[in-house]
């Protein structure tokens, strides 16, 4: 008896080590980031950081054409994954006939589990030969190609998490709407989508932070050129994102170099930056609760 | 016709004509899928053979099998998943099941938040900083499996979590008032009932640690290997980083080999995938509440 006393005690202690854990990792990321990353800071005066070259040999640690590449590739993922996947998730949740729905949400789900790597390499042998056929390029590996097949990566997320919002919108807005003489087209766009845009935004936010981290499809189809973009035309020129320049050049560098230093910077820009955009759509989130909560009482 | 049956009229063209964009965009989404696994499949089928999955990869890997990656990815996933599921599982019945909602249980939650966002590529500077480097532990199959489990466990945590929170309270009601303790009835009546959802996230996210590269890329990840790795501290090939070594970095790889690689990958992946779903059908077939 005393004996099961104390094994639930331990059992106890253990369990809730764990559920601290993820608090432990996480303050362990940031604390191994700024270790490794920080003495960038000193080492490499701001200005050449906030440069628009990045050139390591010669000692250039410009991050902007980076941050850059990572904006327009992000950029045109958005453009191409947020209206798809928003509609498709209207579609889903309001007007699909049920066998439609019953073939969309797998086949999604599939596109979800391809791993970045298998689509990279699909977009070399087939996106980038067909951007640069289409739009008369001298290469297909541009920002646009990376574009796309982020776009790809974005939608399940967006999907998903759009759907599950409309399906929160209660019954009764629906049916008043009809009862006061919309069609069900005025329903779903005055009514429905309106009470569910919180939950939208929040779908499109974590497709953006799922787009910005991703890493081996951009690297592999976006051509690698770390140049500073300008213009819009800078859609179809090669374009390098932060996330590959760590993957692409870490494996290259000294530890404890400048360079490695910079790129754990680079790494720690990339955390915060996910870290903000993780936030606002779980702050959006946690907002919509409270306001549910509001008016149910 | 008068006026108003025209208006009507009028509003069920553009419905109509609504439903069709919506329908289009539907579509537009799902083909590119369809395509991308089509292709894979045409193009890799004719490269699977016995051979192909049991042997070394010879001349520079453009020829031979790609066994050594196979294996790799197989040691790799095993240790995610002994330190993914334990830690996992024990976070969600903390929060599930013991936590009072507090200031510190909404840190956690924040956190899982946080760790669900970072990207893969920052994971793998985290491991090569805490693992390869600090801990000492080098390229090494122990680093990459600590770095993809890290990554996995807010997949595992949330999916068991909601597991979790869908056993009717009334069992727990019941054990309690049977004498039985918290743990006796988590472990004995709360866990049971949740095994299939727990079971499914736990797929879904080891899935996830198999086709990832990125983290692996600087804390386990060998080009080429001439014989299987004989411990944990060995670095090993694996499957998603061969699949991008051979599509990127050797000229004059032939294409079969790369298509027949990539197959393979997805093979695994989704054939965790379906696992998965048949566990999660299964048991809502034969769940009593």
């Amino acid at each position: 008896m005393r004996n099961s006393r104390v094994g639930e005690v331990i059992v106890a202690q253990l369990i809730r080590v764990a559920g601290y854990s993820a608090i432990v990792f996480v303050a362990l990321i940031l604390f191994f980031l700024i270790r490794e990353g920080g003495p960038a800071l000193l080492e490499v005066p701001v200005r050449n950081l906030l440069g628009v070259r990045w050139y390591p040999i010669e000692g250039y640690f410009g991050l902007l054409p980076l941050l850059g590449g990572t904006l327009v590739v992000t950029l045109g993922a958005t453009a191409i994954a947020a209206p798809l996947g928003v509609l498709t998730a209207v579609y889903i949740a309001e007007v699909a006939p049920r066998w439609a729905r019953e073939v969309l949400k797998p086949v999604i789900e599939l596109l979800a589990g391809i791993p970045s790597v298998a689509l990279g390499f699909v977009g070399i042998l087939v996106f980038v030969p067909f951007v640069r056929t289409t739009f008369g390029l001298p290469t297909g590996l541009s920002a646009f190609t990376g574009a796309i097949l982020l776009g790809l990566i974005a939608i399940p997320t967006i999907v998903s998490v759009a759907e599950d919002a409309i399906d929160a919108v209660p019954r009764t807005y629906r049916d008043a709407a009809l009862a006061l003489g919309a069609t069900d087209w005025q329903a779903i766009w005055r009514v429905t989508v309106p009470a569910a845009r919180t939950g939208i935004m929040t779908a499109v936010m974590l497709g953006v932070g799922r787009a910005i981290g991703e890493t081996m499809a951009v690297m592999m189809v976006t051509g690698n050129a770390p140049v500073m973009p300008s213009g819009l035309l800078a859609l179809f020129h090669p374009v390098r994102t932060m996330t590959a320049t760590i993957a692409a050049e870490m494996g290259e560098v000294a530890n404890g170099s400048t360079h490695y230093h910079t790129l754990f910077l680079i790494g720690m820009v990339l955390f915060l930056i996910t870290l903000a955009v993780n936030l606002v759509a779980a702050g959006i989130v946690f907002r919509q609760r409270k306001r549910a909560e509001r008016i149910l009482s | 016709m008068s006026a108003s049956q025209r208006t009507a009229a009028r509003r069920l063209v553009i419905q109509r004509l609504g439903y069709a964009g919506l329908a289009l965009a539907a579509l537009l989404t799902v083909a590119p899928i369809a395509v991308i696994v089509g292709i894979m499949v045409w193009h890799g089928a004719p490269a699977i053979s016995v051979e192909f999955l049991t042997a070394m990869p010879r001349d520079g890997l453009r020829a031979g099998g790609i066994f050594p990656a196979i294996v790799g990815t197989f040691w790799l996933t095993i240790g995610t998943a002994i330190v993914a599921v334990p830690l996992g599982v024990g976070a969600a019945i903390y929060l599930a099941e013991y936590a009072a909602d507090s200031r510190w249980t909404r840190a956690i939650r924040v956190a899982i938040i946080n760790l669900a966002g970072i990207p893969s590529v920052v994971y793998g500077l985290f491991g090569l900083g805490l693992f390869v480097l600090f801990l000492q532990l080098g390229t090494s199959i122990i680093a990459g499996s600590l770095t993809l489990a890290i990554m996995t466990l807010p997949v595992i945590i949330s999916t068991a979590e909601e597991a979790l929170r869908a056993v009717p309270s009334s069992f727990r009601v019941v054990s309690i008032s049977l004498g039985g303790t918290r743990w006796q009835t988590v472990w004995r009546i709360v866990l049971p009932q949740a095994l299939p959802g727990i079971l499914t996230g736990v797929i879904l996210g080891l899935e996830r640690a198999a086709g990832e590269t990125a983290p692996i890329l600087f804390t386990a990840a060998a080009l080429f290997l001439p014989r299987l790795p004989s411990s944990i501290f060995d670095p090993t090939m694996a499957l998603p980083y061969h699949l991008f070594v051979i599509a990127t970095q050797i000229p004059g790889m032939p294409v079969q080999i790369q298509y027949g690689t990539a197959l393979v990958l997805l093979s695994f992946v989704l054939g965790m995938n379906l696992i998965a779903t048949l566990i999660r059908s299964r048991a809502r077939a034969r769940r009593q509440w």
